[in-house]
């Protein structure tokens, strides 16, 4: 696990100096990080991260998972459809479901955060615990347009929190509470970003049966609809018309989401006729989704709906093109046309791609813009920064604050 | 000039820390935008006049602010687009003044051409008011002469310069920038801190103006010294 002075000689001395300072601010105070899952998924791998690294800085940080059993997570993965406005039947017993699991998990994990920092809607209710200490609830999912039932549901939990924090600014909701701006981060240093000598690319090419003879287009995401995987193979063959091109889907399922396997099955059929799409299935492998990455010529994100979508900021980390959909979080990642392009649509993403394989050079371009852009404001030390401000609002109320 | 006269009143470098603080509130017409600009919070203005210009540093010069950005692109509204990338931020001592004038600029133009009032933002395209937080803290880097100074400008972040150039000069309404002030009231510098204080430097990339800065203290130190021989 890399120490903070290693990201020095990305981000710059001064950058780490800054991160001391303030985090000198915080001694004396526990956080205390609460999720549903300790692996799969952009939360869990954030939270590997960002803890050792706020405990390396002086911040005493823990982190703690609530329990819940497959009826527990099949109601949550139905809320989280809900809340990203998607369609699906919520019976009386799910609400039922979500509190009894909810109520044990209130009695059963140990409070002792003078922050404490739950993470999306399965362990909201905890709250209820709330005494004297301070409250965060960090929503990491596109709630733009929710189901307003569940949201009302959730809502009388989140105003009982001290503060909010989301991902992208339209996610932002009337509360009678602050809410803050927070965009999630890359690890420049981790297995899935940090710089790969040529072997290691080939070998995993070589591994999944992929030949570099032809342009490599590829998503990298979990297999679940909001993802669109179908819609990416759609947009891949408009392009086979005109480009002899490969396509790539790669991804993994996370243990809270007991659709990704239906998904998978679906994505396979639709890939059947065509040798040239390679649909892997590749839990938590970091080194080869670095890898295979890097191989790309383009770097596709079709998601429906997006939390912030990290590949996004993944791919432009290493410098690639990238075609991704104008939802969620993805638009503070790209600018259209100057570090990346957006679409609305399969027809527009298969444009967008074409233009990039015919243009190599704007390609190119696109993509060195794109990883200043990631430099400045989606690594993970602005992520360490932005929490210890969250942190220490909590104490301060003011806009301009001297400390 | 003697570049290391010590000064007993040192510089002290300050660093500024900025969270992004959401209001909830958002805008679909230019008449939902102007009514908004009027009534949230200073710090939001600061925060859409401001945040390009930190975001995108690479991409500058000519910075947009957020609102220019809203109606040329989610409108279509190119000329007033335009109008308020205009606004020249830097002629503005307080965020009042900016306010004020982005307001007269929307409505003058919503005079001149009422039919503006009617296109709509599409769904998820809504302009979206955000305010700036601002923690200010001192880093460890003190100067006491000029060759200091100028050092110590090339080690700290650029959220340090930002916040001695942007915003204690508009934010913290200090009339001028931090630099300027330092300069020509602890050395008598007039004209170096008049060259600084007239740099626009909302139209540079933060870079850009950090090496400004250090060559124009430089440029004045060689100068200091090539009249003392």
């Amino acid at each position: 696990m890399a120490r903070i002075d290693e990201y020095g000689p990305v981000v710059g001395q001064a950058v780490i100096d800054d991160l001391r300072l303030l985090s000198e601010k915080l001694r004396g105070k526990v956080v205390q990080h609460i999720n549903s899952t300790s692996v799969g998924g952009g939360v869990a791998e954030i939270l590997n991260r960002m803890v050792p690294l706020l405990n390396d800085l002086g911040v005493d940080t823990h982190w703690d998972l609530i329990k819940g059993g497959e009826q527990f997570f099949g109601v949550t993965k139905k809320f989280h459809n809900a809340i990203h406005g998607q369609p699906g039947e919520i019976t009386k017993r799910d609400f039922e479901i979500f509190r009894e699991t909810s109520e044990q998990n209130i009695r059963d994990v140990s409070i002792y955060g003078d922050i404490v920092f739950i993470h999306d809607p399965q362990p909201v209710a905890l709250v209820e615990r709330k005494s004297g200490n301070k409250w965060i609830w960090r929503c990491h999912i596109d709630i733009s347009n929710p189901d307003r039932r569940v949201w009302k549901f959730l809502r009388a939990y989140v105003e009982r929190y001290d503060s909010a924090v989301f991902s992208a600014p339209s996610f932002s909701q009337r509360l009678s509470i602050r809410q803050f701006l927070i965009a999630p981060s890359i690890d420049p240093l981790s297995d899935k970003n940090k710089e790969l000598p040529e072997e290691t690319i080939e070998a995993a090419l070589q591994k999944y049966g992929i030949v570099r003879d032809k342009p490599i287009v590829t998503q990298i995401s979990r297999f679940d609809r909001l993802k669109d995987p179908v819609g990416v193979i759609e947009a891949y063959m408009q392009v086979k018309r005109y480009f002899d091109c490969q396509l790539v889907l790669a991804g993994g399922t996370a243990t809270d989401d007991p659709e990704g396997m239906q998904v998978l099955e679906e994505v396979r059929e639709k890939a059947r006729q065509d040798p040239d799409i390679h649909i892997l299935l590749m839990p938590q492998n970091d080194i080869d989704i670095n890898a295979l990455q890097r191989a790309s010529t383009v770097i596709v994100q079709k998601s429906i709906k997006e939390g912030f979508g990290l590949t996004v900021s993944e791919a432009l980390w290493k410098a690639k093109p990238v075609v991704a959909s104008n939802v969620g979080g993805i638009p503070l990642q790209i600018a259209h046309k100057y570090s990346g392009l957006l679409c609305h649509s399969v027809e527009g993403a298969a444009f967008a791609i074409k233009q990039l394989l015919s243009s190599p050079e704007y390609a190119r371009k696109l993509g060195e813009n794109g990883r200043e852009h990631v430099r400045n404001n989606f690594l993970l030390t602005r992520h360490l920064r932005d929490y210890m401000l969250v942190f220490l609002s909590l104490y301060y109320p003011d806009d301009i604050v001297y400390l | 000039m003697d570049a290391l006269i010590r000064v007993a009143d040192p510089f002290r470098f300050y660093t500024r820390m900025n969270l992004t603080e959401l209001t909830g509130l958002s805008a679909s017409t230019i008449g939902d935008l102007l009514g908004l600009i009027k009534t949230v919070p200073g710090s939001s203005i600061y925060h859409h006049t401001h945040r390009f210009l930190q975001q995108h540093q690479y991409l500058s010069p000519e910075p947009p602010n957020d609102f220019a950005h809203w109606v040329a692109n989610s409108l279509g509204e190119d000329e007033l687009g335009e109008r308020l990338a205009s606004v020249d931020t830097v002629q503005y001592p307080t965020i009042r003044a900016l306010r004020a004038k982005i307001v007269a600029t929307i409505e003058e133009h919503l005079r001149r051409d009422p039919r503006a009032r009617k296109p709509f933002a599409r769904e998820g395209e809504e302009f979206h008011f955000k305010k700036s937080v601002s923690f200010i803290l001192p880093t460890a880097f003190v100067a006491y002469d000029l060759r200091d100074f100028a050092e110590i400008l090339k080690k700290i972040t650029i959220d340090s310069i930002y916040f001695h150039v942007f915003e204690a000069r508009l934010r913290l309404e200090r009339g001028t920038n931090d630099f300027s002030f330092w300069i020509e009231s602890s050395f008598g510098e007039k004209a170096l801190a008049g060259e600084i204080a007239r740099l626009d430097p909302y139209t540079r990339t933060l870079d850009n103006l950090r090496r400004t800065l250090i060559h124009l203290i430089e440029k004045r130190i060689g100068e200091g010294n090539g009249a003392d021989r």
